[in-house]
């Protein structure tokens, strides 16, 4: 019998259709008389939106998911990807996109793949720039490119601090990118309407933290396969405002259902986390653990990448970060603002040490009533997945339960379902959880 | 109470019947196609000679990848928990242990009641178990049971890649043209896999008291290898380790 309520979320069809939206507004971008970009779902996209109203985007990282999710079509991308001539070793998300502009076909409406005016990106992972040096090339090499190296240190309390020269070295570029804007596009940069995107890039992406934070109820209002399909707002445009909107909705429904004591899954009796993506093709692996009654109710990843957070060493907790007391007026000021909110993104942090992440996720672990964590060796994404055994192994000194498994993301070749299955079986019956037929 | 135990694994099914905590039968078949029909055989085989009828029985547990074809199954174990207890059940000291089978390198952390604490299992590749010695005796031209005393014969390091089974199996055909001796590539042979599971076991942390179940653990290179990959002067090995598990599983079926 079912240990609590449990219903849909009124939500989901909005936040169907505003996926739908986005990547039919890139498609259709040149009969709106639009502009198309492409670039890293990390890129400060606020910057962009300075352009005009009528700038669309395709995020690489979101688009390989759901190259993935498709799995013959993922085969397809991947083997066009590796007949050129790349690696098979290389982030799984950049040759699914690579393939998809060699087969010339774009996932989400099989239609031809909409080739972009410019790629705008960051650089923190050493395959964000690269992807995108790529791309430029196979969409006939005259697609010119701009990337913001964000690799200015860790926010504090990592670091003592987040030296104000640090900030400027990347909001410099920013100010640098909208001069290049105005010329590669043509367009004159409006700075109200970048202004606007910067607050609504923080509205958003506070605001997610704000939602993980009610996942902390017992039982949890939200599982990860369903945060999975709403956390991607944060990564396809941050600083969208139809998206933000959004995200205050689902708040408010989030928090009913925490306040009403709706379930996401009606058996839950073990609580879990996991860490980077998941096999995107095997998203079942989600529902065979809730048939033991346990449900991951989120990760450093999910709650990291699309929300902005502080870690309070203190407290042993990560703290949504509050907005700002004002907007900014200035472009300059607006920049500024801007790289500093980005430079404090949880998932940026682990690329200066392995311990910043462990601690984080430790955190989360304690602070969500986590009974074990379930780590995804991740072939497919080198940024994400690097330090990985080193938290598991700081976990594990912290007290926790932890298992791993190896696989990709985007590269179903690389995933063994029945071995995960299996270990998986061995790992919830250690938590003395048993399957329920 | 009688009870039993049956491992269907890739290569071999086994099964152990325990009577008041006493093995008084033992079967072992070649798994093959048909795995239900190896469960029964493998079953047939420990009653007799248990010298009782199947209706003595009175619990049966199944574990090992084919536990699923374990019909007559009263409960299923996994393979993790099944190891540990039967490691626990023969060596009560016992709190690290490894299963190394054709198909499959695991090891397991366990607590004092050989409740699995943490657990590695090798991943997708043959060069952590069993199969891997087997395909590199075919390159040498050299039985399966004759592998480990000839890697005895022989005291040179050969560095070789363990990582993969492929890429092993070439080096060996290097070697095997650079006219190295036979002795010393099976060394490095066992070597190179001992130390795959011995990062395995590290993983999840090493204490004196290892013990080793699964067929491999018959080969004495392997053993000799494993010994000096894990600095120990002793790693306990039961008689019969190929029934670790079946016996874990057999144990569990009258402890719950
Ligand atoms: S490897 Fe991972 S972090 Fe790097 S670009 Fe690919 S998905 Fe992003």
């Amino acid at each position: 019998m079912a240990k609590y309520p449990t219903e849909p979320l009124k939500c989901w069809p909005k936040a169907k259709e505003l996926r739908q939206q986005f990547y039919r507004n890139f498609s259709e971008a040149k009969e709106k008389g639009g502009i198309r970009w492409m670039g890293s779902a990390w890129a400060p996209d606020a910057v962009v939106r300075g352009l005009g109203k009528d700038v669309y985007s395709v995020t690489g990282e979101p688009y390989g998911a759901s190259c993935a999710f498709d799995k013959p079509l993922s085969a397809k991308f991947l083997s066009a990807a590796e007949n050129f001539g790349f690696a098979r070793d290389l982030c799984a998300y950049m040759r699914n996109y690579w393939g998809s502009i060699l087969c010339n076909e774009y996932a989400l409406d099989k239609g031809k793949f909409p080739k972009a005016d410019f790629a705008w990106s960051q650089h923190i992972c050493c395959s964000h720039a690269k992807w995108y040096q790529n791309a430029c090339e196979l969409e006939g090499g005259n697609v010119p490119l701009f990337c913001v190296d964000v690799g200015a240190g860790a926010y504090p309390p990592f670091e003592p601090e987040m030296y104000p020269h640090r900030i400027r070295y990347v909001a410099d570029q920013m100010m640098d990118g909208i001069e290049w804007m105005q010329k590669v596009t043509g367009r004159e940069y409006n700075d109200e309407l970048f202004l606007e995107a910067v607050w609504n890039d923080m509205r958003l992406t506070s605001k997610w933290a704000e939602i993980c934070m009610l996942n902390r109820a017992t039982p949890a209002p939200l599982d990860e396969k369903t945060i999975y399909s709403l956390y991607v707002f944060g990564v396809l445009e941050q600083s969208n405002a139809e998206f933000a909107d959004f995200y205050d909705e689902l708040y408010d429904e989030v928090k009913d259902r925490a306040a009403r004591g709706i379930a996401a899954v009606a058996n839950e009796k073990a609580r879990l986390m996991t860490d980077t993506q998941p096999p995107w093709g095997f998203l079942n692996i989600y529902r065979y653990m809730e048939k033991w009654g346990a449900v991951s109710v989120g990760s450093l990843y999910t709650f990291g990448l699309a929300g902005t957070w502080l870690y309070d060493e203190e407290k042993h907790d990560l703290i949504p970060r509050a907005m700002p007391d004002k907007k900014p007026a200035t472009r300059e000021e607006g920049c500024m603002m801007l790289a500093d909110w980005h430079l404090s993104k949880p998932e940026y942090q682990h690329f200066y040490h392995p311990e910043y992440k462990t601690k984080m996720m430790d955190a989360i672990a304690k602070n969500w009533k986590c009974d074990g964590v379930i780590l995804h060796y991740n072939r497919g994404c080198e940024g994400l997945t690097v330090g990985i055994a080193e938290n598991r192994l700081g976990l594990l000194e912290r007290g926790n339960k932890v298992m791993a498994y190896e696989g990709n993301m985007g590269d179903e070749r690389e995933f063994d379902e029945t071995a995960t299955i299996n270990r998986l079986s061995i790992f919830l019956e250690s938590l003395g959880l048993k399957i329920e037929d | 109470m009688i009870s039993a135990g049956i491992d269907c694994g890739a290569k071999n099914t086994k099964t152990v019947i325990l009577k008041d905590g006493k093995v008084i039968g033992k079967g072992s078949v070649l798994t093959g196609f048909d795995q239900e029909k190896a469960v029964e055989e493998s079953l047939e085989l420990a009653i007799r000679e248990a010298g009782i009828s199947r209706d003595d029985i009175g619990k049966i547990f199944g574990t090992g990848a084919g536990k699923d074809s374990v019909r007559m199954a009263d409960d299923k174990v996994n393979e993790i928990k099944a190891m540990g207890k039967g490691a626990i059940f023969l060596f009560p000291n016992a709190r690290t242990v490894a299963d190394v089978g054709a198909e499959e390198g695991r090891a397991a952390k366990l607590d004092e009641n050989g409740r699995p604490a943490d657990f590695a299992i090798n991943e997708k590749c043959a060069a952590g178990a069993g199969a891997f010695i087997e395909a590199m005796g075919r390159a040498l031209e050299t039985p399966l049971e004759e592998m480990g005393a000839l890697a005895l014969k022989s005291d040179k390091e050969i560095p070789m890649n363990a990582q993969c089974a492929i890429f092993a199996e070439s080096e060996v055909i290097g070697l095997i043209h650079a006219k190295t001796e036979k002795q010393d590539i099976s060394k490095a042979i066992h070597d190179s896999m001992a130390s795959r599971i011995v990062s395995m076991i590290r993983r999840i942390g090493v204490n004196k008291d290892v013990v080793m179940i699964g067929g491999v653990a018959y080969n004495p290179g392997f053993v000799a290898a494993m010994k000096r990959e894990l600095k120990l002067e002793k790693i306990h090995i039961p008689d019969d380790p190929e029934y670790g598990a079946s016996l874990g599983a057999a144990v569990l079926a009258v402890d719950g």
